[in-house]
């Protein structure tokens, strides 16, 4: 069939067999994706089920590794956003693209700008063309001279939507647009989208919160794991969270011990603080408690607010019954908190790369063992063979930089540090992020060796199926506040989507 | 749904929004008022007259080159780069100028202007190629540029020496009036075209976030390249100003520009953070900071303390100015 008389019936945007891994990763695996003209598509799938990977290949941000794009038919150049444009194409990432030194304005109307006697820019016009579009698009109390970085997350959003919206695309993406928008607004993007979808645009979005899905979606494409596994018109939500979650055949994670006896290391009361609200938990000695709930309900600040790194509003946080001040990392990680934060990103918010084992081993401690400002070099020797002996850190000498290790070796090295710091609450937040099978299980192994040896630790990972696997408890976090809470043996991944997805399941 | 008058009650007016989005802009202006305040307290104290056409004829003259200077810099600045260079091709404009503009004729004058204009833009494209192309940083670039640009000044001019036809100097810093004041007056209406070019909006996208702006549509690469060639022709200009006003050429006078254009723009309230920062405020900011020397003179401090006391000076502005930026930000 040749590509030019096939427009009619061809589907508005259609991307075959479509591949991309970053490093060891496999981000989409021969995943396949089409949308019709006049249809909104809403798109779902677990955290890294490969939505956002999509998208950004759709939109020609992303060059896959293989595949083809075609948008009515014809073929579309891959990784060049300009020609995606050029086919109509507008997306709204995730990652908001506004320029937050510039007005509403100038932002809404860039490139577009208003221009007067020859070809420059209208600046009196800009504000009065802002307001026009404002209005037409049913949008409230924005500024048009404000800058964008004193506007509110979701003003922000508002504002990136209607930049692209009146850009008249054909084909318009939004990855999660709804994350940021309080009630009200999640109903003015409601009604835009119907109206796109009347004036036969073809709308494809993805959304955390099935009840948006179902109210907005004529069809839905389900993701798990890099590959396509259904479009379907008619859905319910068991049939959808089965699709989501399925069934992964060769992970085995090792069982949890019973809790013998429950002494609280940790007790959080009533904490508020960016993206929290109120939230109470008790972490006992010995016990893995999950955090779980979709991405970005608040998960990451309350591991930030614990280790010190964002400041609390409101709240107590209480480690062995004592009440702690804790204003920043160095408080948390001081040897009668014994905090330690383990994050996803490793290399930015951990490790020191170039810098040697031995020295990011020893970062937190060097003042514990120092005289006079100088490291014991005898005790610094011993305490980090003992370590590199014990998390069998495979390495040639501990003189090495950390970014000749493999990811696995690591993020054991980050362990290490904070068993040396001698850390009893350990916050684990998506550690096996972009690791291979082997090396998740040696973090397992060692998360339950760490239980064993009395610590306790708060495991958020951005799959589901392993926090359900190895926790003894499930904490549920909605919009940052506590939705559910799950107690073992028998917790199950499909309970613990369905806890996350709405509260009208397990109210 | 409601229409645009439903929300503009309880909107700020254009001015309103304007002053707190210029803070550091009007602060600018507001050090310059201080500083002619101080200046001619001091000239009056010291001579029991007012200062009149001499002094503002002088005093246009010597800032020139720095505003010049400064304005490159700012341009380079928004796109969140730097150029170091900027005093280094001074040099070569500067040198140029007096050794081939001796004979006095018009057509040389005015040919040899412009391929000195020529050779500031080749010297900017160099920059930005190798910012923006070969992804270098911009301060490494310029730190290797500046001294190649010094190295070729001194070839071209090995001693000091040369001669500015006095007709050149009439034209661009004419001594017996301030007529050098057109100029600062056409830079103004250049900035404020400038500002509503597309090239104008693409280098405050750019200093903004480089990928927001090219996921719209703005040509990064090319724009960089852009901001650096205009750093380089306005480097250049501000050579020949410095010739102008020296009436001879020095492969050395155009050194310690690298540094006050900086200073400068950082005076005038452009953060090397790209993205934020008007080229009028580096005017106000060039202008302080060459009365300042004329004010340190009056004050009678030794020459030899100057840059001392300029330093304590640019500490203190900037000081200044983040304290009142923070304040007027905890107002709103």
């Amino acid at each position: 069939m040749s590509a030019s008389d096939s427009n009619s019936t061809a589907p508005a945007i259609e991307g075959t067999e479509i591949s991309k891994t970053f490093g060891a990763v496999k981000a989409l695996d021969g995943a396949s994706f089409a949308a019709r003209m006049g249809e909104v598509h809403g798109l779902v799938g677990e955290n890294g089920a490969g939505k956002s990977t999509m998208i950004k290949v759709l939109s020609g941000v992303l060059s896959p590794d293989s595949g083809t794009v075609r948008v009515k038919g014809h073929q579309m150049e891959l990784g060049n956003p300009q020609v995606a444009q050029a086919s109509g194409i507008r997306t709204v990432f995730q990652e908001l693209s506004l320029m937050s030194w510039m007005t509403v304005a100038e932002n809404l109307l860039l490139r577009r700008e208003p221009k007067g006697f020859a070809r420059l820019l209208k600046r009196r016009d800009l504000a009065p063309r802002a307001e026009q579009v404002f209005a037409e698009l049913g949008v409230e109390n924005i500024d048009p001279l404000e800058l964008v970085a004193n506007l509110t997350l979701a003003q922000q959003q508002i504002v990136e939507i209607a930049r692209n919206v009146i850009q008249d695309p054909e084909i318009l993406f939004l990855d999660e647009p709804t994350s940021s928008l309080a009630g009200r607004e999640v109903e003015w993007l409601f009604g835009l989208l119907d109206r796109l979808r009347e004036e036969g645009r073809c709308v494809i979005f993805t959304s955390h919160r099935w009840r948006e899905v179902e109210r907005l979606a004529d069809r839905i494409t389900v993701f798990r794991d890099g590959k396509d596994v259904g479009t379907h018109a008619e859905i319910d939500e068991s049939q959808v969270i089965t699709l989501m979650t399925g069934r992964k055949v060769d992970t085995a994670y090792p069982e949890p011990p019973p809790l013998k006896e429950a002494e609280p290391t940790l007790e959080v009361r009533g904490l508020s603080g960016p993206k929290l609200s109120d939230l109470s938990f008790v972490l006992h000695k010995g016990e893995i408690l999950g955090v779980g709930g979709l991405e970005g309900q608040g998960q990451r600040e309350l591991f930030l607010t614990l280790f010190g790194a964002d400041d609390l509003s409101e709240g107590e946080i209480l480690v062995g019954g004592e009440l702690t001040r804790i204003h920043s990392p160095g408080d948390a990680i001081r040897a009668e908190f014994g905090i330690a934060l383990i994050p996803e990103d490793r290399k930015s918010d951990g490790l020191l790369l170039p810098m040697s084992v031995r020295d990011n081993l020893m970062l937190p401690v060097m003042g514990r063992y120092s005289v006079g400002g100088v490291i014991r070099g005898g005790t610094e020797k011993d305490l980090v063979e003992q370590m590199i002996e014990r998390l069998q850190i495979r390495l040639r000498s501990a003189d090495q930089a950390v970014d000749t290790l493999s990811g696995g070796n690591q993020q054991k090295t980050l362990v290490g540090r904070w068993l040396l710091a001698d850390s009893r609450i350990l916050l684990f937040y998506d550690v096996t992020r972009g690791v291979d099978v082997a090396t998740k299980q040696d973090i397992y192994e060692l998360m339950l060796q760490l239980i064993s040896e009395g610590r306790s630790i708060l495991f958020y990972s951005s799959e589901t199926e392993e926090v359900a696997a190895l926790s003894h408890r499930v904490l549920i976090v909605r919009e940052g506040k506590l939705s559910a809470a799950l107690e073992g043996p028998n917790i199950n991944t499909e309970e613990m989507v369905a806890a996350a997805l709405g509260e009208d399941v397990r109210a | 749904m409601s229409g645009p008058e439903a929300g503009r009650g309880k909107r700020r007016g254009r001015w309103s929004h304007f002053s707190a989005q210029n803070v550091p802009l009007l602060l600018a202006f507001l050090i310059l008022a201080g500083t002619v305040i101080f200046y001619v307290v001091l000239f009056y104290a010291s001579l029991g007259r007012f200062p009149g056409n001499f002094e503002l004829t002088s005093t246009t003259n010597s800032a020139l080159p720095l505003v010049f200077a400064t304005v490159g810099q700012t341009i380079v600045f928004l796109c969140r780069g730097i150029d170091l260079s900027v005093g280094g091709m001074m040099d070569i404009s500067n040198s140029l100028a007096a050794v081939k503009m001796q004979d006095g004729g018009i057509g040389n004058m005015v040919g040899w202007s412009a391929i000195i204009l020529l050779i500031g833009a080749v010297g900017g494209l160099l920059n930005g190629l190798l910012v923006a192309v070969g992804r270098l940083q911009p301060i490494v670039v310029t730190l290797a540029t500046l001294s190649i640009y010094q190295g070729i000044a001194i070839k071209i001019l090995p001693q000091p020496g040369g001669k500015i036809p006095p007709g050149y100097t009439a034209f661009l810093t004419n001594t017996s009036y301030p007529s050098a004041l057109i100029f600062v007056a056409l830079l103004i209406l250049f900035w404020l075209i400038f500002r509503r070019t597309s090239f104008g909006v693409a280098i405050y996208a750019i200093g903004n976030d480089e990928e927001a702006a090219r996921a719209n549509g703005v040509r990064t690469t090319r724009t960089r390249v852009g901001a650096y060639v205009l750093g380089g022709v306005f480097a250049a200009v501000a050579g020949l100003f410095l010739a102008a006003t020296t009436t001879g050429g020095d492969a050395t006078a155009g050194d310690s520009f690298t540094l006050t254009s900086i200073a400068a723009a950082f005076l005038g309230g452009t953060t090397i953070f790209g993205g934020r920062g008007s080229a009028l405020g580096s005017i106000a900011g060039a202008f302080v900071l060459s009365i300042l020397i004329s004010v340190l003179f009056f004050a009678g401090i030794d020459p030899l303390y100057q840059s001392f006391y300029q330093g304590l000076f640019l500490i203190l502005a900037v000081v200044i100015g983040t304290l009142v930026g923070r304040l007027v930000g905890r107002k709103r």
